[in-house]
């Protein structure tokens, strides 16, 4: 065992990297522990000559390493080259196993079984954790993989494939590939459906396995590994297999186990939580310091700043400001009185209440993805039906909210210390009402990643924001004759529900008598007519149901379902009938929104002898587009394919005005009764594709459309993350000669979008090299005229929609 | 200021309206047939004008009722033929191309009247006949247009079955990559047929068969045909191979069926416009030649 350092740093990424090259340049001891043969293993694993990106571009860099954006090979050989320059301490192939001991006294197991001494630990690892091992006996043979990195490397081996999600079925793919190497390929599935993995995987595998290159075997599990063979567990009882090699891909541990077990806190037990941190990264274990990705900072600038930080503050400089003080500090510029960083920090720390909590550390974070506004008397902070998912927080002053949009006098106060604006963040729909300053206002704007970041990690904040809420969407659904006080009874006796997608919240027919507020998502009202469900009516989040039978009653006349995942708040139908009996003009605009449900009811049920096939269809239609996504859609393309003659215009229209790329495949996707639901975004309520972008690169635009900000640093997650595939990873393409000069020379590849060599050809010839970047439909935002795919339609055949115009039963009658 | 933002959240409102509101219809119905109104107008209008007008000696291209029918007549032609830039040009604006196919339709059918009062009916071989005629025949490729525009769309729809032109040729391939191991087994004669069948170019045909549909006994066909009724197999393990590729063959027959139905559908609705817009522009070069000799000859 070596002499003890002062700090040892586990991880050699961006963060673990520049913490140690700063050691080095201060003299202080120090080791770089990394687990593979190779620094920087994240970025390794890139795919070759990918553009690594170096966002935000406002944050200056503080490292003794450099970086800049370029390409993978050309950033990993600047730091293995500085790396030995400055001299760093490095041990590859030295994965820790365990860390004990106390500040100033650590010990770090390795899995080698050497140990290592250090005053002080920078846990550096990220998050991409470890490879699930197999747990079965023999599971420490040698023959056992966890990563395949080249398969024509094996011939003549019957290789047994483990897991079912994408790397396995690629796995095996690759090995079974080439017939010439003489590989006999099985791969096990637990289950009986490839439910995890791309369904284009799915559809090569199974094409393999019906040439009888793969055998597939399912609901299988492996029960035994010996030298030469295999024991499985199979539906049938055991069996065995000969197998020479094992590939097991199931998955990896996220390294949330080890990080605890070294005696870290987290934030919570959410899945998406963070060890808790001070101002120093040190976590509630002293001595242990976490930094970069694990620490909640995905990109490679800040990791690196934080490796120089973290280092800075163990050398004693508990001065040092953080790299993003400047960004904060222009932030802050446009508010009015000539405060510090550190004092408006303070300021809105202090009045706001749900951000009371928080740690100087979190505060700053938070401020980092906020924005922070001065409004005078009678400015507008946002107008009913903008767009917007953000959330406000009042630090000085205060606000009125037009709660009734034919009286504009007519407002409800909103005090310093309070929130706003949550709604918007909860439901992912339009503002409901304008909010105005009602004196000198300073106010700051939660972007919809920070509100909910804060949401999930402030449990206190949480149930803050979810009681204002209750209350407000209640004022907000009954008008303008209600004040909180009225409703608190209500308020309190209210449950936030979850509801899955496809759950029922009411039966039809049942006599329980509890009124609903959609929250978030959107519900499906059905009804049985003769043992078929038909479709009456869609539910965006914030409209009521269940009112009918608790005013007069009766049992439930409809059955409501959850269109998407949803949540739901109920309310007790006593505690419903007790504030109508209190308010009349309340209980009068009840029985006013009854009669018109009743009224789609009655129509329903009268015509259902004349139009049987009609009702049948248009339920089936609308239960075809809940479930290709038009139940979280705000605004979807949507083709007619009676009308469509399949000529693309709507694709070259939209590669045409957008930088040359179409951002829509017309033919791809699902068809029912002639209408076709494209690959194109549905601009979702809560879009999939924003839960995690690093950069926080995707937005919610003015016009309600989510876009992607030329932040992207091309990472893929949220093309991943979309369930409807919308999403393409691609260069931005010269550009093309124009229309005339096609129409009458013949001069470039004409409209739409250029074929792939030409693109590539002309950005060769160009010299440029152009990153790929996530493209998606931004609905033309900002285009007069509206989406170009709509216009350009020569037959009428693409129409955008929104699921509450587009699902209502005022197109029964068109459907005949 | 507070104003201003409320009408720009507005207007905002505004336009996403309209942009909601542009109703779902086909083009020949686009807002309420207002076309087809004006067109209608135009045509009874003018008929009545011819009727009614006493021309001396005779109604011409010459008269002044001539000379406006024939002013209108060629501007409603290269504004008709400008439809071909506007549908390729995506700028922004507040353009639809189907209210353009919409106009383009019905002014281009009234386009028959104007043409042909302008003529008076004095027809002969001269350029401008030869004007007049291309006129007729562009509006008769157009009529065939507008026919398949709203019979096949749906039959299109119906036989594509969610499956996109990559999506039934990849499938096709993946059928043959699968007969191929297949077909191993079998007797030397069967597996000539079925190679026979795999090296046929399906994509190659001549322009009759595509848009006909109409094809002699197909090589897939004869394969299947052959393997099918030729031999009657035996329900034993070796018969399993000629099972599983009388399987492939009529999935292979099926899908080459798809693909050929898809491209015979996407030919009905392309090939007018390959006489069409040559003819048009045919159109356009007579119809210069008849305005420059009408008035080189005054």
């Amino acid at each position: 065992m070596a002499d003890k350092v002062r700090v040892a740093i586990v991880g050699s990424g961006p963060a673990g990297l520049s913490a140690a090259a700063r050691a080095a340049e201060l003299g202080m001891s120090h080791v770089l522990l990394e687990k593979t043969d190779h620094l920087s293993d994240t970025i390794y694993k890139y795919q070759k000559g990918k553009h690594v990106m170096a966002t935000p571009s406002n944050l200056v860099l503080r490292s003794p390493l450099d970086f800049d954006a370029g390409k993978r090979e050309v950033i990993l050989d600047t730091w293995d080259q500085q790396m030995a320059d400055q001299k760093v301490t490095v041990r590859l192939n030295a994965e820790v196993a365990a860390i004990e001991g106390e500040t100033g006294n650590f010990t770090l197991n390795l899995k080698s079984g050497d140990t290592i001494a250090a005053e002080a630990v920078v846990l550096a690892i990220g998050t991409q954790g470890n490879p699930n091992v197999l747990r079965v006996p023999g599971a420490d043979l040698p023959h056992i993989q966890y990563q395949l990195d080249d398969p024509t490397e094996y011939v003549d081996e019957h290789i047994t494939v483990i897991g079912s999600g994408d790397a396995g079925i690629e796995n095996a793919l690759g090995l079974a590939a080439d017939k010439m190497q003489g590989n006999v390929v099985t791969i096990l599935n637990r289950g009986a459906e490839f439910a995890r993995a791309k369904s284009a995987n799915v559809k090569l595998l199974e094409e393999a396995e019906a040439d009888g290159r793969i055998s597939v075997r399912r609901d299988t599990t492996p029960a035994e590994v010996r030298p030469g063979e295999m024991v499985l567990d199979t539906r049938d009882g055991q069996e065995t297999i000969p197998c020479d090699r094992i590939i097991a891909r199931t998955g990896s541990q996220p390294p949330r186990a080890f990080v605890e077990a070294a005696g870290i806190d987290f934030t919570s037990e959410d899945r998406g939580a963070f060890p808790q941190l001070s101002p120093s990264f040190e976590t509630t274990k002293n001595g242990i310091h976490v930094i970069g990705a694990l620490a909640g900072y995905p990109l490679i600038k800040h990791c690196m700043n934080q490796g120089y930080d973290a280092i800075e503050f163990l050398n004693g400089n508990l001065d040092l400001k953080p790299a993003d003080e400047p960004i904060l500090a222009a932030k802050f510029n446009a508010l009015p009185g000539r405060k510090s960083v550190e004092e408006w920090l303070e300021t809105f720390r202090s009045q706001v209440v749900i951000l009371q909590e928080l740690s100087p550390l979190q505060m700053r974070e938070l401020m980092l993805d906020s924005d922070v506004h001065a409004f005078g008397p009678g400015d507008v902070v946002f107008t009913r039906n903008d767009s917007g998912s953000s959330m406000f927080a009042i630090a000085e002053g205060s606000v009125a909210v037009e709660v009734n949009p034919d009286d504009t006098d007519f407002t409800v106060p909103i005090e310093q210390g309070s929130i706003f604006g949550e709604v918007g963040l909860i439901s992912g729909r339009r503002r409901g009402a304008t909010v105005r300053a009602a004196e000198p206002t300073v106010v700051m704007e939660l972007s919809r990643q920070a509100a909910l970041k804060l949401l999930a990690t402030s449990p206190s904040a949480n149930r803050a924001v979810n009681r204002i809420s209750v209350e407000r969407q209640l004022l907000q659904l009954f008008g303008s004759g209600l004040n909180p006080a009225d409703v608190a009874d209500l308020v309190d006796q209210s449950e936030v529900v979850n509801v899955r997608a496809g759950e029922t919240v009411i039966n039809e027919g049942a006599d329980d008598k509890d009124i609903f507020i959609v929250r978030r998502g959107s519900m499906i009202v059905e009804k049985d007519l003769g043992g078929h469900p038909v479709f009456l009516s869609y539910l965006p989040a914030g409209s009521y149901f269940g009112e009918m039978a608790v005013i007069d009653g009766s049992k439930r006349t409809a059955s409501v379902k959850a269109a998407i995942k949803s949540e739901v708040i109920r309310l007790p139908g006593d505690a419903f009938n007790a504030l109508l009996d209190a308010k009349p003009e309340l209980r009068e605009k009840a029985m006013g929104d009854m009669a018109g449900r009743r009224e789609i009811n009655d129509f329903v049920e009268s015509r259902k002898a004349s139009f049987g096939g009609a009702v049948d269809m248009y339920s089936q239609t609308a239960q075809f587009l809940v479930d290709n996504g038009l139940g979280e859609a705000t605004d979807v393309l949507l083709i007619d394919e009676k009308l469509c003659v399949g000529c693309d215009n709507c694709e070259k229209a939209c590669a045409d005005s957008h930088d040359g790329l179409s951002r829509l495949d017309r033919e791809a996707g699902k068809t029912y009764a002639h209408l076709h639901v494209p690959t194109s975004c549905r601009h979702c309520e809560h879009p999939h594709c924003m839960a995690d972008c690093p950069p926080n690169a995707i937005k919610r635009g003015p016009d309600g459309e989510v876009f992607i900000d030329d932040t992207c640093i091309g990472c893929g997650n949220c093309q991943r993350n979309c369930p409807y595939g919308v999403i393409r990873m691609d260069a931005r393409p010269p550009k093309k000669p124009g229309l005339l000069s096609w129409l009458l020379f013949g001069a470039g590849p004409g409209p739409g979008e250029a074929n792939y060599s030409w693109r590539k050809k002309k950005a060769e010839a160009e010299g440029k090299e152009t990153p790929k970047v996530a493209i998606k439909c931004d609905m033309c935002s900002g285009v007069t005229g509206g989406p170009a795919c709509v216009r350009a339609c020569p037959t009428g055949a693409a129409i955008r929609v929104s699921p509450e115009k587009f699902l209502s039963v005022a197109r029964l009658e068109d459907i005949d | 200021m507070a104003s201003l933002f409320k009408s720009a959240g507005e207007r905002r409102a505004q336009s996403r309206e309209r942009r909601h509101a542009a109703e779902h219809g086909s083009f020949l119905e686009y807002a309420g047939y207002r076309w087809l109104k004006i067109a209608v107008f135009i045509s009874v209008f003018f008929l009545t004008v011819y009727l009614l007008v006493d021309v001396e000696p005779r109604h011409n291209g010459g008269s002044w009722l001539g000379y406006t029918l024939g002013t209108i007549g060629a501007g409603l032609i290269v504004w008709l033929a400008l439809l071909g830039i506007r549908k390729r040009r995506a700028n922004p604006g507040n353009w639809s191309v189907k209210a353009w196919t919409s106009a383009h339709v019905y002014l281009g059918l009234s386009l028959v009247v104007i043409g042909t009062l302008h003529t008076g009916f004095q027809l002969g071989w001269n350029v401008h006949t030869l004007a007049w005629a291309l006129m007729v025949l562009v509006i008769a490729s157009g009529i065939y247009g507008i026919s398949v525009y709203s019979m096949l769309p749906e039959k299109l729809s119906e036989n594509r079955r969610e499956m996109t032109r990559e999506q039934m040729v990849e499938s096709l391939s993946a059928i043959d990559r699968q007969l191929e191991a297949a077909a191993l087994p079998l007797a030397r004669e069967d597996t000539d047929m079925v190679i026979a069948a795999l090296e046929h170019d399906v994509f190659k045909e001549g322009l009759w068969q595509r848009l006909t549909g109409r094809r002699g006994r197909a090589p897939t066909r004869r394969a299947l045909e052959h393997i099918s009724t030729k031999r009657a197999y035996a329900d034993d393990a070796d018969d399993a191979a000629q099972q599983k590729v009388r399987t492939l063959l009529g999935r292979r027959s099926a899908q080459l069926d798809q693909i050929r139905k898809h491209m015979r559908y996407k030919a009905l609705l392309e090939i007018w416009l390959y006489v069409h817009v040559p003819l048009t522009i045919a159109l356009l070069a007579a119809l210069a030649a008849h305005i420059l000799s009408v008035f080189y000859y005054w």
